[in-house]
């Protein structure tokens, strides 16, 4: 269970946000500049928000009262931003190998090997080992991003509108694998998305944010039965 | 001859107004770098090199750029990373302060150094006390150089670190790695064509440095005479060792030009890209 409650102000938007997370996807959809983008770097530790409590299970990532605040290669949790932001200069193996040398997660260089030849395995993806970034297709960039988020064998999982950098096409065919592979991880993830299409098809529990507040939660069923605002009502129309 | 409709120029006085301008400034340019050139005969050339004034120049020229080059780049290289960053008012007066001897005469520069690091000087004072004496020594030439040369490192080591895309780094800290490792495997490796180039123009502009080196470290041979002090010298005496100078040093700036317009990025990219990727593609996709 990933559990948060953060408040902060990001340039001009006060963000409140209190959620939990259990197992199978979280979809966080809002117009843009509602938040969606900052409140993840928050729980990530790349942002310090200015009150609030996070943590997964048992362990506390960042309390603001008892002055907890894990640095962000502590707080081991997998992250795919927009646009994926592979390392360019590193090949598709050395990108998915990048958190296995970190300190906590110390392994020897045959466990390394298996480690992201397993991945890239289940990713479908394992011929292009060797290939650098700008070689591959969005949907083959989404897989190496998601195998290296994984690799280190997160807490939980951040994915920032993971669809939104591919084609039309593309997007049906890689929104069915996110389908299928986030539904097998036994890990909480939040994905962030504008598109219904995605919440519909990602997760079980949607939760609408807008200026930076949570303004509806439920399944997708449920907020399209009664949309709250005039954006969820959109929203919804849309899938 | 008629001219085809299309490369007819529709408004000679517009045509003429650019291209003349164009052409005469250019040709200004080039004129003078062709006469040092051409103005010489083969064996000319080598028998100015003989010159004795030459070979020490050309030795200390070399080890003292290399000197000031090595100090600017292990100090610059974290000041520029340090800029690149959002920062706080100390810090962006800092980035003013270091674009400073770019545009500083270089006499200025001399004077400014000697009432820094002279006998009677702000600091050379408290040094000349314990025995150490820095105005016309091999340290004050590296001096100068580091001052007038560090700003063009700097300039570019900050230009390069900032074209880092944030989210690299953000994603390398969320997969466990420090700050160091971050910097050591991401934003060093990234930036290493804009630093290549910085430290060819910090470089070129050490080895052309000539007034604060005259002022600062006099024009001692073998001790302070670098090559630019060296051709001044020799224009009293021997015109033609001067020239042979001259274009030894047209060459490397040359180079170092080349090196500075991609030249050096392509090497790099070529080296760890392009080739890389075709030797890996299926061979179907190679052609």
């Amino acid at each position: 269970m990933f559990r948060f409650q953060v408040e902060t102000t990001v340039g001009d938007l006060e963000l409140g946000v209190e959620l939990s997370v259990s197992e199978g996807p979280l979809i966080l959809a809002g117009p843009n500049g509602s938040g969606k983008t900052s409140l993840l770097l928050l729980l990530l530790g790349l942002m310090r928000p200015e009150r609030g409590h996070i943590a997964i299970g048992e362990q506390v990532l960042f309390d603001s009262s008892s002055g907890i605040d894990l640095s962000p290669e502590e707080r081991s949790l997998g992250y795919v931003p927009q646009e994926y932001a592979l390392f360019p200069h590193l090949n598709v193996f050395e990108n998915v190998a990048f958190g296995l040398r970190s300190p906590a997660t110390r392994l020897g260089r045959t466990e390394r090997v298996r480690r992201v030849e397993s991945l890239l395995g289940e990713m479908e993806i394992g011929p292009l080992a060797r290939r650098l970034p700008r070689l591959l297709s969005g949907g083959e960039k989404q897989r190496v991003a998601l195998a290296r988020a994984l690799a280190p064998r997160p807490r939980a999982l951040l994915l920032d509108e993971p669809l939104a950098a591919l084609d039309v096409g593309a997007r049906r065919q890689v929104r069915a694998f996110l389908a299928t592979y986030l539904a097998g991880l036994q890990l909480p993830a939040i994905v962030v998305t504008h598109d219904a299409a995605d919440a519909v098809a990602l997760g079980r529990q949607v939760a609408i944010l807008e200026r930076g507040q949570v303004v509806q939660r439920g399944t997708y069923a449920q907020i399209q039965a009664q949309p709250r605002t005039p954006f969820v009502a959109e929203f919804v129309s849309a899938g | 001859m008629k001219l085809p409709f299309a490369n007819r120029p529709r408004n000679l006085g517009w045509y003429i107004g650019t291209r003349l301008p164009a052409a005469l400034l250019l040709a200004f340019i080039l004129i003078p770098i062709a006469a040092l050139i051409f103005g010489i005969s083969v064996s000319g050339f080598f028998a100015g090199l003989r010159h004795p004034l030459v070979g020490p120049a050309l030795q200390l020229s070399l080890s003292t750029t290399l000197t000031s080059l090595t100090i600017i780049v292990l100090l610059g290289t974290p000041l520029g990373w340090l800029l690149s960053r959002p920062k706080g008012r100390f810090l962006h007066w800092a980035e003013l302060a270091i674009q400073l001897p770019v545009v500083l005469p270089p006499a200025v520069a001399g004077v400014a150094l000697l009432f820094a690091f002279g006998r009677r000087g702000l600091i050379g004072a408290w040094l000349d006390r314990i025995g150490i004496q820095i105005p016309f020594s091999t340290a004050a030439v590296v001096m100068a150089e580091v001052f007038v040369a560090a700003p063009f490192y700097i300039q570019g080591a900050v230009a390069a670190f900032e074209r880092i895309d944030r989210n690299l780094i953000r994603v390398a800290r969320t997969l466990g790695a420090s700050p160091v490792r971050v910097f050591f495997r991401i934003s060093l490796p990234l930036s290493a064509p804009g630093l290549v180039s910085g430290a060819a123009l910090s470089w070129a502009r050490a080895l052309g440095e000539f007034g604060a080196t005259l002022m600062f470290a006099g024009n001692l041979t073998g001790r302070t005479q670098t090559l630019p002090l060296a051709i001044y010298t020799a224009m009293e005496s021997d015109l033609r060792a001067a020239q042979s100078l001259s274009i030894v040093l047209v060459s490397v700036a040359f180079a170092l030009l080349w090196a500075v317009r991609g030249g050096a990025a392509q090497l790099l990219a070529r080296d760890g890209g392009a080739m890389r990727d075709r030797a890996e593609l299926p061979p179907a996709e190679r052609a």
